[in-house]
């Protein structure tokens, strides 16, 4: 049974500068799954993650081309704002980013800024129930006033899961989110996103083929700018119709 | 002496090279092997064997020497038991006439004799200082000379040699800040003998020239004219009015320049701003005097307030001005600082720049933030020229800025301008008001290095 297509990616292009980094685009990405993006380094799986919730706007020189709709919905148009976008999308990066305040405050940082809780024990409900959906609640609930650069790094990566959530996002964009990790504390993470996904849709980006194929349903591969195949993960690991990606998945090059 | 001794030694240096070098070549030839350093390190050596001691000699005897003509010739005079300040006037008399100044005494025999003496043993000194100095570095460079062979590593000595080099040159600046310190030290013990120190510290009065009356004045009145509280209170007025204007202004313009200009306009912008630190602190005193001032003035006047024409705010605005770059700067330095991806959290949260920037950004950057505050207040306390041109002379206890009011650095240069006696309390209270604002500066730097210095560990 496949679910609802959520994020619909029609000839995207983008430019830094001079230099294309994503060629043609089109992407379907379903709704409850988690959806893999693979391809060697430079190959544009980052920038085209970052182009879901807009990060690449920061960017002075980076043009976007094509349409990029979530449920419908072009998130290029005019009139989207994009603070409202980035509410709905979510974000989980490369190296954990806790902001350097209390474990609570940095939960509580996406709710007060968007006025989701109305008074302070709606706030705390917000950030125990993030907490716990990402797994670390009791691991931190003795020391929610402690900073969140104390905790270890697998401990500070779910407190930027659980920052992530704590706005109720629909799609969770995830940029290597086990890279900086150790085996034990990526073995969680990877447990935590497969309850997630019960909730949301969840794109990651992974350098590991592995971790690829252990978590996601369907698998992109990148190359050079051009997303060469997209399928089940299965098929990508097993039986993949371009060469490229054979060459890839089987360690041949990249 | 001073010239030729020098010029001799850069041709000795020079000669030790090269014997140092051809020495190394030779050993390369004859032993058909390669030395363990490069020629021109055995050529550095040998120049060093020639030097080194050599200068070391030749301060030795710069230092003495003085000591040893003089009493070589006042020896007849010591002995005829002649008052020992009588003595040194009679020196300085000698030195006078042999220098070709006319005085009343200069055709005296003794005068004459004495002259003839000094020029005599001088003579002595200078060539055997000069045959000393050359023959000793001769020997030491034939010690280095002979040491030079297949296994001799002379790389390995000229490195010490450069690293004791780096460490004198260090020491010098340790040294000087510590002899600040101790001649500080020395008046402001000797003025603090004859003034009661918690009457400095916190008498309300300050006067100095009142304690030139030495005849009318008794001991209590001259502890009375030495309360450095209006100048404390001064000085911390104006800072604070300094720090009122550089903190926002300096603060918002670090913000705009790390984190909304666009790279063209932050580096057309930045070095204007900078240019500001640049300006003499004399024009900064001009411009307070001559604009602020009145303009202060006449709008004090038009809503009804009795503006003096030298007021702490005209100096303090014209002060804080001049320390926007100091904020700025060290602000936008901590601030851009803040690692970028703390930036990226935030903003994939739904934060607005603004947001991001007072969530986020400013608490992570204020301990240095704090830090270049505390630097900028203690350029503020130790500022002169524009207060001495813009705050007024009299001391003041007051709060009110519109009124003269008066600083300690601008109290010690009123104190040494012109000719002083200095053994008088008036002069000598200028080194406790140096001394003062010394540990207070000290003080505030310290804070602010331990502020800067624990931020930047959070990072790393």
């Amino acid at each position: 049974m496949e679910n609802k297509v959520k994020v619909c990616v029609e000839n995207l292009n983008v430019h830094y500068g001079e230099k294309q980094a994503l060629f043609d685009v089109c992407m379907d990405i379903n709704q409850n799954e988690i959806t893999a993006l693979i391809g060697p380094s430079g190959c544009g799986k980052s920038t085209f993650l970052r182009c879901l919730n807009r990060m690449n706007d920061v960017i002075d020189i980076c043009k976007v081309e094509g349409s990029i709709k979530i449920d419908g919905q072009n998130i290029y148009d005019k009139d989207i704002q994009v603070e409202k976008l980035r509410e709905r999308v979510g974000m989980v990066f490369q190296k954990p980013n806790p902001f350097p305040k209390s474990i609570f405050e940095n939960v509580a940082y996406g709710p007060r800024i968007h006025g989701l809780a109305k008074d302070k024990t709606e706030l705390e409900e917000i950030v125990h129930t993030s907490l716990k959906k990402a797994a670390i609640f009791d691991e931190v609930k003795d020391r929610l006033d402690e900073t969140g650069t104390s905790l270890s790094g697998g401990q500070q990566q779910r407190l930027c899961i659980a920052r992530a959530i704590s706005v109720n996002p629909d799609v969770i964009l995830m940029d290597e989110p086990c890279s900086a990790l150790d085996p034990i504390a990526t073995a969680k993470i990877e447990a935590l996103m497969e309850d997630l996904k019960k909730e949301y849709t969840i794109i990651i980006v992974t350098h590991s083929m592995q971790q690829a194929a252990r978590v996601s349903k369907k698998t992109g591969f990148f190359h050079l700018g051009n997303l060469i195949e997209v399928n089940d993960t299965e098929t990508i690991f097993s039986t993949p119709a371009n060469d490229k990606t054979l060459d890839y998945v089987t360690g041949r090059f990249g | 002496m001073g010239l030729i001794t020098f010029f001799l030694l850069v041709l000795f240096a020079i000669t030790s090279f090269y014997l140092g070098y051809f020495r190394s070549n030779r050993v390369r030839v004859i032993e058909k092997q390669r030395p363990f350093s490069l020629d021109k390190y055995y050529g550095y050596y040998l120049a060093i064997w020639s030097v080194v001691p050599a200068v070391i000699i030749l301060f030795a005897i710069l230092i003495f020497d003085g000591f040893i003509v003089k009493n070589y010739v006042l020896s007849e005079f010591y002995s005829q038991g002649i008052d020992q300040s009588e003595i040194s006037l009679l020196f300085t008399q000698i030195e006078n006439t042999r220098n070709g100044i006319k005085l009343f005494n200069s055709e005296d025999e003794i005068i004459v004799n004495a002259v003839n003496k000094l020029n005599y043993i001088e003579g002595i000194f200078e060539i055997t200082s000069i045959i000393t100095v050359f023959s000793v570095s001769s020997l030491f460079l034939l010690y280095g000379y002979r040491k030079i062979n297949l296994n001799f590593d002379a790389r390995l000595i000229v490195e010490k040699f450069i690293l004791i080099g780096f460490f004198l040159c260090s020491l010098i600046a340790i040294l000087v800040t510590v002899g600040i310190i101790f001649s500080l030290l020395y008046e402001t013990v000797r003025f603090f003998s004859q003034v009661p120190i918690l009457d400095f510290l916190f008498g309300t009065n300050w006067s100095p020239q009142r304690a030139f009356v030495r005849d009318a004045a008794d001991a209590a009145d001259i502890e009375n004219a030495f309360g450095a509280v209006p100048l404390f209170s001064g000085t911390f007025l104006i800072a604070f009015i300094a720090m009122c204007v550089s903190i926002p202004v300096g603060l918002l313009t670090a913000i705009y320049m790390s984190e909304y200009a666009k790279s063209s306009v932050r580096n057309t912008a930045k070095p204007i701003i900078e240019i500001l630190a640049g300006i003499p602190t004399v024009v900064y005193g001009f411009f307070a005097v001559i604009t602020i001032a009145p303009f202060i003035r006449s709008l004090g006047g038009s809503i009804g307030l009795d503006v003096s024409s030298e007021s702490a705010l005209a100096a303090g605005l014209v002060m804080g001005i001049m320390i926007i770059p100091f904020v700025s700067s060290l602000s936008d330095d901590v601030i851009s600082s803040v690692p970028q991806s703390l930036r990226e959290g935030s903003y994939a949260m739904g934060a607005t720049k603004s947001e991001t920037i007072k969530k986020v950004i400013i608490p992570a950057a204020l301990p240095g933030i704090i830090g270049s505050f505390l630097l900028a207040v203690s350029r503020a306390i130790g500022e002169t020229m524009i207060v001495v041109m813009a705050a007024g002379l009299v001391a003041n206890l007051t709060a009110n800025p519109l009124e003269a009011s008066t600083t300690i650095t601008t109290q010690i240069v009123v104190i040494l301008i012109g000719d002083q006696e200095f053994d008088s309390p008036k002069t000598m209270s200028a080194f406790a008001l140096g001394l003062t604002l010394f540990v207070m500066t000290l003080i505030l730097n310290f804070i602010a290095l331990r502020v800067v210095k624990k931020y930047t560990e959070k990072y790393e």
